[in-house]
């Protein structure tokens, strides 16, 4: 599928309490399904419909898009840093195929 | 100067918006309030009738987009974010675009602030609305009017 490839921004650590931003970016059309391809068929949506992040196996954020996203979705957020661990993110898209990322943070 | 993807999704979007705003039968003359609807009908359906607050939302996303194509917004919300009082949702809605609701942010007490951000897509110069739900079951919004100039149509070169 087109989601190869993902970026994510995560600090490597962080003091206990501290409130951290992660971003997050991921190449995808987003192809909204209301356009049409040089022979006039119409070209069918495919889009990211969900990503998932979580903090030591907790959901801590999620989005539900649709096609008013645009085009290689970015989405950024806060997470309030209590003890190290890893953070995963998932990317789910209309055809039920999937991509994730982890990373790890340090609390010092 | 060509942006050949850019300028042909838009113009469709603003097709598919014009299309929905003239099927819509309504009195004469009442064309801003028709194209309003589609956040109000959005709104009722996320609140299911709550009143909905003007205040602690805060919308930032600039009044002038060159390209409709991806304008970045972020959205933060004045609350504690603790367990009994936290933000649970964010909507951003559109007024002009095919689909009303654009993105919805799921949040949870473990992100210590409401603050998110994302790009979208714009169909035409229109209104973005910003709905909080908190965890009190109280609606709060704010609201921004985004003017799109499309200047790559215009470029005789």
């Amino acid at each position: 599928m087109s989601m190869t490839s993902a970026r994510i921004v995560v600090p490597k650590t962080a003091k206990r309490g501290e409130v951290v931003e992660i971003k997050t970016l991921i190449k995808h059309p987003m192809e909204t399904g209301y356009r049409r391809d040089h022979r006039g068929q119409p070209i069918p949506r495919h889009i990211i419909q969900r990503f998932v992040a979580t903090y030591n196996g907790e959901e801590v954020f999620s989005a539900d898009l649709t096609q008013g996203v645009a085009a290689n979705p970015y989405l950024a957020f806060s997470l309030l840093v209590e003890e190290s661990g890893e953070i995963t993110f998932t990317w789910t898209d209309d055809l039920g195929s999937t991509h994730s990322e982890k990373a790890e943070i340090t609390v010092t | 100067m060509s942006r050949p993807e850019g300028e042909g999704l838009t113009r469709r979007q603003v097709a598919a918006g014009v299309a929905a705003i003239t099927l819509v039968p309504l009195a004469p003359g009442s064309r801003a309030a028709v194209a309003g609807d589609q956040i109000s009908t959005a709104l009722e359906k996320i609140t299911g009738g709550v009143p909905v607050t003007d205040g602690r939302v805060k919308l930032e996303i600039s009044s002038l987009a060159e390209n409709g194509f991806s304008v970045p917004l972020t959205v933060s919300v004045d609350s504690p974010m603790t367990a009994d009082d936290h933000v649970k949702a964010i909507h951003i809605l559109s007024e002009k675009n095919p689909v009303a609701e654009v993105v919805k942010f799921n949040l949870s007490p473990r992100m210590g602030r409401a603050k998110v951000s994302t790009s979208i897509r714009m169909a035409d110069t229109q209104r973005v609305l910003a709905v909080a739900e908190m965890s009190d079951g109280s609606f709060w919004s704010d609201e921004a009017h985004v003017i799109v100039t499309l200047s790559a149509c215009i470029d005789g070169g």
